[in-house]
Protein backbone atom coordinates (compact mmCIF):
# COMPACT_ATOMS: atom_id res chain seq x y z
CA UNK A 1 0.00 0.00 0.00
CA UNK A 2 1.32 3.43 -0.92
CA UNK A 3 0.90 6.38 1.33
CA UNK A 4 -0.77 9.42 -0.26
CA UNK A 5 1.51 12.41 -0.74
CA UNK A 6 1.30 14.93 2.04
CA UNK A 7 0.92 18.52 0.90
CA UNK A 8 0.77 21.20 3.56
CA UNK A 9 -2.39 23.36 3.47
CA UNK A 10 -0.18 26.39 3.13
CA UNK A 11 1.45 25.03 0.01
CA UNK A 12 -1.91 23.97 -1.40
CA UNK A 13 -3.44 27.43 -1.01
CA UNK A 14 -0.39 29.09 -2.43
CA UNK A 15 -0.46 26.86 -5.49
CA UNK A 16 -4.14 27.51 -6.03
CA UNK A 17 -3.70 31.25 -5.65
CA UNK A 18 -0.83 31.25 -8.09
CA UNK A 19 -2.86 29.26 -10.59
CA UNK A 20 -5.83 31.64 -10.33
CA UNK A 21 -3.64 34.75 -10.55
CA UNK A 22 -1.94 33.42 -13.67
CA UNK A 23 -5.28 32.83 -15.33
CA UNK A 24 -6.52 36.32 -14.52
CA UNK A 25 -3.28 38.00 -15.55
CA UNK A 26 -3.70 36.59 -19.07
CA UNK A 27 -6.93 38.56 -19.56
CA UNK A 28 -7.51 42.19 -20.42
CA UNK A 29 -8.41 44.93 -17.95
CA UNK A 30 -11.74 46.47 -17.02
CA UNK A 31 -12.13 49.77 -15.21
CA UNK A 32 -15.01 51.47 -13.46
CA UNK A 33 -14.88 55.12 -12.48
CA UNK A 34 -17.31 57.46 -10.73
CA UNK A 35 -18.43 60.37 -12.87
CA UNK A 36 -20.84 63.20 -12.13
CA UNK A 37 -24.05 61.28 -12.91
CA UNK A 38 -23.06 57.75 -11.88
CA UNK A 39 -20.49 55.12 -12.75
CA UNK A 40 -18.72 54.57 -16.06
CA UNK A 41 -17.45 51.10 -17.05
CA UNK A 42 -14.82 50.65 -19.73
CA UNK A 43 -13.59 47.20 -20.76
CA UNK A 44 -10.89 46.31 -23.22
CA UNK A 45 -13.08 43.92 -25.21
CA UNK A 46 -12.98 43.60 -29.01
CA UNK A 47 -16.10 41.41 -29.12
CA UNK A 48 -19.41 43.21 -29.45
CA UNK A 49 -21.54 40.26 -28.45
CA UNK A 50 -19.67 38.50 -25.63
CA UNK A 51 -20.01 41.16 -22.99
CA UNK A 52 -17.91 41.60 -19.86
CA UNK A 53 -20.12 44.32 -18.40
CA UNK A 54 -23.72 43.61 -17.59
CA UNK A 55 -26.80 44.90 -15.84
CA UNK A 56 -27.75 43.06 -12.66
CA UNK A 57 -30.60 45.17 -11.33
CA UNK A 58 -32.11 48.66 -11.50
CA UNK A 59 -29.02 50.42 -10.18
CA UNK A 60 -26.44 47.63 -9.99
CA UNK A 61 -23.95 46.61 -12.67
CA UNK A 62 -21.52 43.71 -12.85
CA UNK A 63 -18.27 43.18 -14.60
CA UNK A 64 -16.08 40.09 -14.69
CA UNK A 65 -12.49 39.47 -15.76
CA UNK A 66 -10.74 36.16 -16.31
CA UNK A 67 -12.31 32.97 -17.58
CA UNK A 68 -15.51 33.78 -19.49
CA UNK A 69 -17.49 30.66 -18.61
CA UNK A 70 -16.82 31.17 -14.91
CA UNK A 71 -17.73 34.84 -14.58
CA UNK A 72 -20.70 34.29 -16.89
CA UNK A 73 -22.13 31.70 -14.48
CA UNK A 74 -21.52 34.11 -11.59
CA UNK A 75 -23.24 36.88 -13.54
CA UNK A 76 -26.30 34.71 -14.14
CA UNK A 77 -26.41 33.62 -10.51
CA UNK A 78 -26.23 37.29 -9.52
CA UNK A 79 -29.18 38.23 -11.73
CA UNK A 80 -31.20 35.33 -10.34
CA UNK A 81 -30.28 36.34 -6.78
CA UNK A 82 -31.26 39.96 -7.42
CA UNK A 83 -34.52 39.23 -9.24
CA UNK A 84 -35.57 36.70 -6.62
CA UNK A 85 -34.83 39.11 -3.80
CA UNK A 86 -36.64 41.95 -5.56
CA UNK A 87 -39.64 39.68 -6.12
CA UNK A 88 -39.76 38.39 -2.55
CA UNK A 89 -39.17 41.72 -0.82
CA UNK A 90 -39.05 44.97 -2.79
CA UNK A 91 -36.95 46.45 -5.57
CA UNK A 92 -35.19 48.83 -3.18
CA UNK A 93 -34.04 45.92 -1.00
CA UNK A 94 -31.71 44.60 -3.68
CA UNK A 95 -28.25 45.89 -2.80
CA UNK A 96 -24.76 45.51 -4.20
CA UNK A 97 -23.50 44.87 -0.67
CA UNK A 98 -25.56 41.70 -0.27
CA UNK A 99 -24.62 40.57 -3.78
CA UNK A 100 -20.94 41.21 -3.09
CA UNK A 101 -21.25 39.15 0.09
CA UNK A 102 -22.86 36.34 -1.88
CA UNK A 103 -20.09 36.39 -4.48
CA UNK A 104 -17.49 36.50 -1.75
CA UNK A 105 -19.01 33.45 -0.03
CA UNK A 106 -19.31 31.50 -3.27
CA UNK A 107 -15.79 32.28 -4.49
CA UNK A 108 -14.32 31.64 -1.04
CA UNK A 109 -15.97 28.22 -0.81
CA UNK A 110 -14.91 27.27 -4.32
CA UNK A 111 -11.35 28.42 -3.63
CA UNK A 112 -10.95 26.38 -0.46
CA UNK A 113 -12.96 23.28 -1.37
CA UNK A 114 -12.61 22.68 -5.09
CA UNK A 115 -9.53 21.32 -6.79
CA UNK A 116 -9.52 24.11 -9.35
CA UNK A 117 -10.26 27.64 -8.13
CA UNK A 118 -12.25 30.11 -10.26
CA UNK A 119 -9.92 32.29 -12.34
CA UNK A 120 -12.06 35.38 -12.07
CA UNK A 121 -12.23 38.83 -10.59
CA UNK A 122 -15.58 40.54 -10.10
CA UNK A 123 -16.46 44.20 -10.01
CA UNK A 124 -19.81 45.37 -8.67
CA UNK A 125 -21.14 48.92 -8.72
CA UNK A 126 -24.27 50.44 -7.31
CA UNK A 127 -25.51 54.01 -7.61
CA UNK A 128 -28.00 55.81 -5.41
CA UNK A 129 -30.01 59.01 -5.63
CA UNK A 130 -27.02 61.07 -4.49
CA UNK A 131 -23.38 60.88 -5.63
CA UNK A 132 -22.18 59.96 -2.12
CA UNK A 133 -24.29 56.78 -2.20
CA UNK A 134 -22.18 55.19 -4.93
CA UNK A 135 -20.62 51.85 -3.95
CA UNK A 136 -17.83 50.02 -5.76
CA UNK A 137 -16.77 46.49 -4.80
CA UNK A 138 -13.96 44.32 -6.10
CA UNK A 139 -14.13 40.61 -5.30
CA UNK A 140 -11.01 38.52 -5.86
CA UNK A 141 -10.77 34.84 -6.90
CA UNK A 142 -10.44 33.71 -3.25
CA UNK A 143 -13.49 35.65 -2.09
CA UNK A 144 -11.58 38.62 -0.76
CA UNK A 145 -13.82 41.65 -0.98
CA UNK A 146 -12.66 45.27 -1.18
CA UNK A 147 -14.84 48.37 -0.99
CA UNK A 148 -13.26 50.89 -3.37
CA UNK A 149 -13.66 54.65 -3.81
CA UNK A 150 -13.64 56.77 -6.97
CA UNK A 151 -12.34 54.11 -9.34
CA UNK A 152 -11.48 50.42 -9.48
CA UNK A 153 -9.80 48.13 -12.01
CA UNK A 154 -9.81 44.37 -12.42
CA UNK A 155 -8.21 41.85 -14.77
CA UNK A 156 -4.66 41.60 -16.09
CA UNK A 157 -2.45 44.64 -15.37
CA UNK A 158 -5.09 46.17 -13.15
CA UNK A 159 -2.34 47.64 -10.92
CA UNK A 160 -0.95 49.66 -13.84
CA UNK A 161 -4.44 50.89 -14.71
CA UNK A 162 -5.06 52.00 -11.12
CA UNK A 163 -1.77 53.87 -10.84
CA UNK A 164 -2.37 55.55 -14.20
CA UNK A 165 -5.80 56.69 -13.00
CA UNK A 166 -4.35 57.91 -9.72
CA UNK A 167 -1.77 59.93 -11.65
CA UNK A 168 -4.53 61.45 -13.81
CA UNK A 169 -5.85 63.32 -10.79
CA UNK A 170 -8.71 62.57 -8.47
CA UNK A 171 -9.35 65.90 -6.79
CA UNK A 172 -12.83 66.29 -8.27
CA UNK A 173 -15.55 64.03 -9.68
CA UNK A 174 -15.06 64.22 -13.46
CA UNK A 175 -17.78 64.68 -16.07
CA UNK A 176 -18.48 61.82 -18.48
CA UNK A 177 -16.11 63.01 -21.20
CA UNK A 178 -13.18 63.48 -18.82
CA UNK A 179 -13.89 60.15 -17.12
CA UNK A 180 -13.90 58.30 -20.45
CA UNK A 181 -10.71 60.01 -21.58
CA UNK A 182 -8.98 59.11 -18.30
CA UNK A 183 -10.06 55.48 -18.56
CA UNK A 184 -8.88 55.17 -22.15
CA UNK A 185 -5.52 56.72 -21.29
CA UNK A 186 -5.14 54.37 -18.32
CA UNK A 187 -5.93 51.34 -20.49
CA UNK A 188 -3.42 52.58 -23.08
CA UNK A 189 -0.74 52.86 -20.41
CA UNK A 190 -1.49 49.33 -19.25
CA UNK A 191 -1.49 47.70 -22.68
CA UNK A 192 1.22 49.92 -24.13
CA UNK A 193 -0.73 50.31 -27.38
CA UNK A 194 -3.32 52.64 -28.85
CA UNK A 195 -6.88 51.86 -27.73
CA UNK A 196 -9.55 52.40 -30.38
CA UNK A 197 -13.23 52.94 -29.55
CA UNK A 198 -14.59 49.91 -31.47
CA UNK A 199 -12.32 47.68 -29.37
CA UNK A 200 -13.87 48.97 -26.15
CA UNK A 201 -17.01 47.94 -24.34
CA UNK A 202 -18.51 50.97 -22.62
CA UNK A 203 -21.50 51.08 -20.28
CA UNK A 204 -23.02 53.44 -17.72
CA UNK A 205 -25.00 53.41 -14.55
CA UNK A 206 -26.71 56.73 -15.14
CA UNK A 207 -28.49 58.41 -12.23
CA UNK A 208 -30.46 60.71 -14.55
CA UNK A 209 -32.36 57.79 -16.14
CA UNK A 210 -35.72 56.69 -14.78
CA UNK A 211 -36.23 53.04 -13.84
CA UNK A 212 -33.35 50.87 -14.96
CA UNK A 213 -30.16 52.93 -14.83
CA UNK A 214 -27.88 50.68 -16.90
CA UNK A 215 -27.09 51.69 -20.46
CA UNK A 216 -24.53 50.61 -23.06
CA UNK A 217 -22.68 53.18 -25.13
CA UNK A 218 -21.75 52.20 -28.69
CA UNK A 219 -18.54 53.24 -30.41
CA UNK A 220 -20.40 55.85 -32.46
CA UNK A 221 -21.96 57.54 -29.43
CA UNK A 222 -18.64 57.43 -27.58
CA UNK A 223 -17.02 59.10 -30.61
CA UNK A 224 -19.49 62.00 -30.53
CA UNK A 225 -19.04 62.26 -26.80
CA UNK A 226 -15.26 62.62 -27.09
CA UNK A 227 -15.27 65.03 -30.05
CA UNK B 1 -31.77 34.16 2.65
CA UNK B 2 -30.84 33.41 -0.92
CA UNK B 3 -27.85 31.12 -1.06
CA UNK B 4 -25.52 31.77 -3.97
CA UNK B 5 -24.00 28.30 -3.85
CA UNK B 6 -27.38 26.66 -4.21
CA UNK B 7 -28.18 29.00 -7.07
CA UNK B 8 -24.97 27.98 -8.81
CA UNK B 9 -25.82 24.32 -8.41
CA UNK B 10 -29.23 25.05 -9.96
CA UNK B 11 -27.72 26.55 -13.08
CA UNK B 12 -28.18 23.59 -15.45
CA UNK B 13 -31.89 23.35 -14.61
CA UNK B 14 -32.71 26.96 -15.18
CA UNK B 15 -30.51 27.73 -18.14
CA UNK B 16 -33.54 28.69 -20.22
CA UNK B 17 -33.45 32.28 -18.83
CA UNK B 18 -36.93 32.09 -17.33
CA UNK B 19 -37.51 33.58 -13.90
CA UNK B 20 -40.81 31.75 -13.56
CA UNK B 21 -39.10 28.37 -14.11
CA UNK B 22 -36.27 29.41 -11.82
CA UNK B 23 -38.51 30.08 -8.83
CA UNK B 24 -40.56 27.01 -9.71
CA UNK B 25 -37.42 24.88 -9.23
CA UNK B 26 -35.79 26.71 -6.34
CA UNK B 27 -38.67 28.31 -4.40
CA UNK B 28 -41.87 26.52 -5.45
CA UNK B 29 -43.78 28.05 -2.55
CA UNK B 30 -43.45 31.43 -4.29
CA UNK B 31 -45.25 30.36 -7.45
CA UNK B 32 -48.94 31.23 -7.44
CA UNK B 33 -50.30 27.90 -8.74
CA UNK B 34 -48.57 25.83 -6.07
CA UNK B 35 -49.48 28.12 -3.22
CA UNK B 36 -53.14 28.60 -4.07
CA UNK B 37 -53.95 25.62 -6.19
CA UNK B 38 -53.21 22.64 -3.96
CA UNK B 39 -49.78 21.95 -5.41
CA UNK B 40 -51.12 21.53 -8.90
CA UNK B 41 -53.57 18.79 -7.89
CA UNK B 42 -56.67 20.90 -7.85
CA UNK B 43 -59.86 19.46 -6.52
CA UNK B 44 -63.21 20.86 -7.60
CA UNK B 45 -64.95 20.01 -4.34
CA UNK B 46 -64.95 23.13 -2.22
CA UNK B 47 -66.64 23.54 1.09
CA UNK B 48 -68.98 26.39 1.84
CA UNK B 49 -66.34 28.46 3.57
CA UNK B 50 -64.10 28.47 0.55
CA UNK B 51 -67.04 29.50 -1.61
CA UNK B 52 -67.75 32.42 0.67
CA UNK B 53 -64.15 33.52 0.62
CA UNK B 54 -64.04 33.38 -3.14
CA UNK B 55 -67.23 35.37 -3.58
CA UNK B 56 -65.57 38.15 -1.57
CA UNK B 57 -62.51 38.37 -3.78
CA UNK B 58 -62.09 41.46 -5.91
CA UNK B 59 -62.97 41.12 -9.56
CA UNK B 60 -64.99 42.88 -12.23
CA UNK B 61 -63.15 45.10 -14.64
CA UNK B 62 -63.03 46.47 -18.12
CA UNK B 63 -59.70 46.65 -19.88
CA UNK B 64 -59.36 47.21 -23.59
CA UNK B 65 -56.80 47.74 -26.32
CA UNK B 66 -57.24 49.42 -29.70
CA UNK B 67 -54.77 49.74 -32.55
CA UNK B 68 -54.09 53.09 -34.20
CA UNK B 69 -51.80 54.33 -36.97
CA UNK B 70 -48.58 54.17 -34.95
CA UNK B 71 -49.20 51.43 -32.39
CA UNK B 72 -51.72 50.44 -29.74
CA UNK B 73 -53.44 52.11 -26.81
CA UNK B 74 -54.34 50.08 -23.76
CA UNK B 75 -56.89 51.32 -21.27
CA UNK B 76 -58.22 50.10 -17.95
CA UNK B 77 -60.77 51.31 -15.40
CA UNK B 78 -59.79 51.77 -11.76
CA UNK B 79 -62.53 50.01 -9.79
CA UNK B 80 -62.14 46.81 -7.77
CA UNK B 81 -65.19 45.20 -6.19
CA UNK B 82 -65.80 42.69 -3.42
CA UNK B 83 -69.27 41.25 -3.78
CA UNK B 84 -71.56 44.31 -4.01
CA UNK B 85 -69.03 46.64 -2.40
CA UNK B 86 -66.43 48.86 -4.02
CA UNK B 87 -63.11 47.55 -2.69
CA UNK B 88 -60.89 50.13 -4.34
CA UNK B 89 -61.35 53.20 -6.53
CA UNK B 90 -57.73 53.61 -7.48
CA UNK B 91 -56.60 50.18 -8.56
CA UNK B 92 -54.16 50.04 -11.44
CA UNK B 93 -54.91 47.29 -13.92
CA UNK B 94 -52.62 48.31 -16.77
CA UNK B 95 -48.88 47.76 -16.36
CA UNK B 96 -45.86 48.50 -18.45
CA UNK B 97 -43.97 45.21 -18.66
CA UNK B 98 -40.92 46.34 -20.64
CA UNK B 99 -39.91 49.03 -23.12
CA UNK B 100 -42.25 47.83 -25.86
CA UNK B 101 -45.07 46.01 -24.13
CA UNK B 102 -47.84 46.40 -21.59
CA UNK B 103 -50.34 44.11 -19.97
CA UNK B 104 -53.84 44.65 -18.60
CA UNK B 105 -55.50 42.06 -16.42
CA UNK B 106 -59.07 41.13 -15.56
CA UNK B 107 -60.05 38.70 -12.83
CA UNK B 108 -59.37 38.12 -9.13
CA UNK B 109 -57.32 41.12 -7.95
CA UNK B 110 -54.57 39.42 -5.93
CA UNK B 111 -53.54 36.79 -8.46
CA UNK B 112 -53.91 39.37 -11.25
CA UNK B 113 -51.46 41.80 -9.67
CA UNK B 114 -49.08 38.97 -8.95
CA UNK B 115 -49.15 37.71 -12.52
CA UNK B 116 -48.52 41.21 -13.90
CA UNK B 117 -45.56 41.63 -11.54
CA UNK B 118 -44.17 38.19 -12.30
CA UNK B 119 -44.53 38.71 -16.05
CA UNK B 120 -42.66 42.02 -15.87
CA UNK B 121 -39.81 40.38 -13.97
CA UNK B 122 -39.87 37.46 -16.41
CA UNK B 123 -39.26 39.77 -19.38
CA UNK B 124 -36.58 41.79 -17.59
CA UNK B 125 -34.86 38.61 -16.36
CA UNK B 126 -34.69 37.19 -19.87
CA UNK B 127 -33.38 40.46 -21.26
CA UNK B 128 -30.63 40.68 -18.65
CA UNK B 129 -29.54 37.03 -18.91
CA UNK B 130 -29.58 36.81 -22.69
CA UNK B 131 -28.54 40.38 -23.43
CA UNK B 132 -31.43 40.93 -25.88
CA UNK B 133 -35.15 41.42 -25.24
CA UNK B 134 -37.62 38.69 -26.21
CA UNK B 135 -39.46 39.07 -29.52
CA UNK B 136 -43.06 40.30 -29.35
CA UNK B 137 -44.33 36.83 -30.28
CA UNK B 138 -42.03 35.30 -27.66
CA UNK B 139 -43.42 37.51 -24.92
CA UNK B 140 -47.00 36.67 -25.91
CA UNK B 141 -46.27 32.92 -25.88
CA UNK B 142 -44.54 33.13 -22.53
CA UNK B 143 -47.57 34.87 -21.03
CA UNK B 144 -49.77 32.08 -22.41
CA UNK B 145 -47.66 29.50 -20.59
CA UNK B 146 -47.96 31.49 -17.37
CA UNK B 147 -51.75 31.67 -17.72
CA UNK B 148 -51.77 27.93 -18.33
CA UNK B 149 -49.74 27.33 -15.17
CA UNK B 150 -52.48 29.22 -13.35
CA UNK B 151 -55.14 26.63 -14.32
CA UNK B 152 -55.34 24.94 -10.89
CA UNK B 153 -56.31 28.31 -9.43
CA UNK B 154 -58.92 28.85 -12.11
CA UNK B 155 -60.66 25.64 -11.05
CA UNK B 156 -60.85 27.13 -7.57
CA UNK B 157 -62.44 30.24 -9.01
CA UNK B 158 -59.41 32.54 -9.13
CA UNK B 159 -59.55 33.48 -12.78
CA UNK B 160 -56.83 35.63 -14.34
CA UNK B 161 -57.38 36.80 -17.91
CA UNK B 162 -54.70 39.06 -19.36
CA UNK B 163 -54.75 41.28 -22.40
CA UNK B 164 -51.29 41.75 -23.84
CA UNK B 165 -50.17 44.50 -26.21
CA UNK B 166 -46.75 45.01 -27.68
CA UNK B 167 -45.00 46.93 -30.37
CA UNK B 168 -43.33 44.43 -32.68
CA UNK B 169 -40.01 46.05 -33.54
CA UNK B 170 -39.40 43.66 -36.43
CA UNK B 171 -42.82 44.09 -38.06
CA UNK B 172 -42.98 47.77 -37.03
CA UNK B 173 -46.58 47.54 -35.84
CA UNK B 174 -48.59 47.27 -32.65
CA UNK B 175 -50.07 43.87 -31.79
CA UNK B 176 -52.84 42.71 -29.45
CA UNK B 177 -53.12 39.25 -27.88
CA UNK B 178 -55.99 37.85 -25.86
CA UNK B 179 -56.01 34.67 -23.79
CA UNK B 180 -58.42 32.10 -22.42
CA UNK B 181 -58.12 30.43 -19.00
CA UNK B 182 -56.24 27.43 -20.45
CA UNK B 183 -53.48 29.69 -21.75
CA UNK B 184 -54.74 29.70 -25.32
CA UNK B 185 -53.33 32.72 -27.14
CA UNK B 186 -55.27 34.50 -29.87
CA UNK B 187 -54.07 37.50 -31.80
CA UNK B 188 -56.59 40.28 -32.48
CA UNK B 189 -56.09 42.40 -35.57
CA UNK B 190 -57.90 45.60 -34.55
CA UNK B 191 -59.13 45.80 -30.96
CA UNK B 192 -60.26 43.75 -28.00
CA UNK B 193 -61.75 44.22 -24.52
CA UNK B 194 -61.93 41.80 -21.58
CA UNK B 195 -63.46 41.81 -18.11
CA UNK B 196 -67.02 41.97 -16.85
CA UNK B 197 -67.72 45.05 -19.00
CA UNK B 198 -65.70 43.77 -21.93
CA UNK B 199 -68.69 42.99 -24.11
CA UNK B 200 -70.17 46.49 -23.77
CA UNK B 201 -66.82 48.03 -24.58
CA UNK B 202 -66.36 45.80 -27.62
CA UNK B 203 -69.79 46.74 -28.99
CA UNK B 204 -68.99 50.45 -28.68
CA UNK B 205 -65.62 50.07 -30.37
CA UNK B 206 -67.11 47.91 -33.14
CA UNK B 207 -69.57 50.69 -34.06
CA UNK B 208 -66.91 53.36 -34.43
CA UNK B 209 -63.63 51.66 -35.24
CA UNK B 210 -61.79 52.26 -38.48
CA UNK B 211 -58.23 51.57 -39.54
CA UNK B 212 -55.40 54.09 -38.99
CA UNK B 213 -57.05 56.24 -36.36
CA UNK B 214 -54.94 59.13 -35.13
CA UNK B 215 -53.75 59.17 -31.52
CA UNK B 216 -56.37 61.68 -30.20
CA UNK B 217 -59.10 59.78 -32.08
CA UNK B 218 -58.11 56.43 -30.64
CA UNK B 219 -57.92 57.81 -27.10
CA UNK B 220 -61.38 59.32 -27.46
CA UNK B 221 -62.76 56.03 -28.86
CA UNK B 222 -61.20 54.00 -26.05
CA UNK B 223 -62.66 56.34 -23.43
CA UNK B 224 -66.12 56.18 -25.02
CA UNK B 225 -65.94 52.40 -24.91
CA UNK B 226 -64.88 52.44 -21.27
CA UNK B 227 -67.67 54.88 -20.38
CA UNK B 228 -70.35 52.70 -21.95
CA UNK B 229 -68.92 49.68 -20.12
CA UNK B 230 -69.02 51.67 -16.86
CA UNK B 231 -72.66 52.58 -17.53
CA UNK B 232 -73.76 48.99 -18.11
CA UNK B 233 -71.52 47.03 -15.72
CA UNK B 234 -71.36 47.50 -11.93
CA UNK B 235 -67.86 46.06 -11.81
CA UNK B 236 -66.47 48.83 -13.99
CA UNK B 237 -65.78 52.33 -12.72
CA UNK B 238 -66.08 55.43 -14.90
CA UNK B 239 -64.07 58.61 -14.32
CA UNK B 240 -64.45 59.77 -10.69
CA UNK B 241 -64.85 63.52 -11.03
CA UNK B 242 -65.10 64.20 -7.28
CA UNK B 243 -61.78 62.61 -6.45
CA UNK B 244 -60.10 63.18 -9.78
CA UNK B 245 -59.54 59.50 -10.53
CA UNK B 246 -59.40 58.73 -14.24
CA UNK B 247 -58.92 55.55 -16.26
CA UNK B 248 -55.34 54.47 -16.95
CA UNK B 249 -54.31 54.98 -20.57
CA UNK B 250 -50.98 53.81 -21.94
CA UNK B 251 -49.67 54.26 -25.46
CA UNK B 252 -47.40 51.58 -26.90
CA UNK B 253 -45.53 52.49 -30.07
CA UNK B 254 -42.05 52.58 -31.62
CA UNK B 255 -40.92 55.14 -29.01
CA UNK B 256 -41.86 52.83 -26.15
CA UNK B 257 -44.59 52.79 -23.53
CA UNK B 258 -45.89 56.03 -22.04
CA UNK B 259 -48.82 57.20 -19.93
CA UNK B 260 -51.39 59.69 -21.09
CA UNK B 261 -51.38 62.38 -18.40
CA UNK B 262 -54.37 62.57 -16.05
CA UNK B 263 -55.00 66.17 -17.12
CA UNK B 264 -55.39 65.08 -20.77
CA UNK B 265 -57.66 62.20 -19.81
CA UNK B 266 -59.71 64.61 -17.67
CA UNK B 267 -60.23 67.08 -20.52
CA UNK B 268 -61.15 64.23 -22.90
CA UNK B 269 -63.68 62.98 -20.35
CA UNK B 270 -65.14 66.49 -20.00
CA UNK B 271 -65.42 66.74 -23.76
CA UNK B 272 -67.23 63.41 -23.96
CA UNK B 273 -69.59 64.36 -21.13
CA UNK B 274 -70.45 67.65 -22.87
CA UNK B 275 -71.26 66.03 -26.22
CA UNK B 276 -73.28 63.46 -24.39
CA UNK B 277 -75.35 65.95 -22.40
CA UNK B 278 -75.96 68.08 -25.52
CA UNK B 279 -77.28 65.00 -27.28
CA UNK B 280 -79.57 64.03 -24.45
CA UNK B 281 -81.00 67.44 -23.53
Amino acid sequence: MTLPFYVSPEQLMQDKAEYAKKGIAKGRSIVAIEYRDGVLFVADNPSNSLFKISEIYDNIAFSGAGRYSEFESLRKAGIQHADLKGFMYSREDVTARSLANGYSQTLGTIFSQELKPFEVEILLAQIGERPDQTELYRIAFDGMIVHEKEFVAIGGRSDTVVSALRAAGTEDVPDLKTALTRCMKALETATGQHVSLPALEIALLDRTRTGRKFRRIGAEEAGTLLS
Amino acid sequence: MVNMKSILSQMPVSQCSSFFDFIHHTRPELTPAVRWGNGGHASVSMDEMQRNVLSQLSHGTTVLAVKYEKGVVIVGDRRAIEGYQVASRRMEKVFKTDNHSAIAIAGAAGPCLEMAKLFGIELEHYEKLDGVPLSCEGKANRLGQMVKANLPMVIQGLVVIPLFVGFDVKQQQGRIFKYDVTGGKYEETEYHAVGSGGKDARVTIKERFRKNLSQPEVISLALQALLSAAEEDVGTGGPDLFRGIYPTIKIVDAQGVRDVEDADVASQCDQLARTRSERES
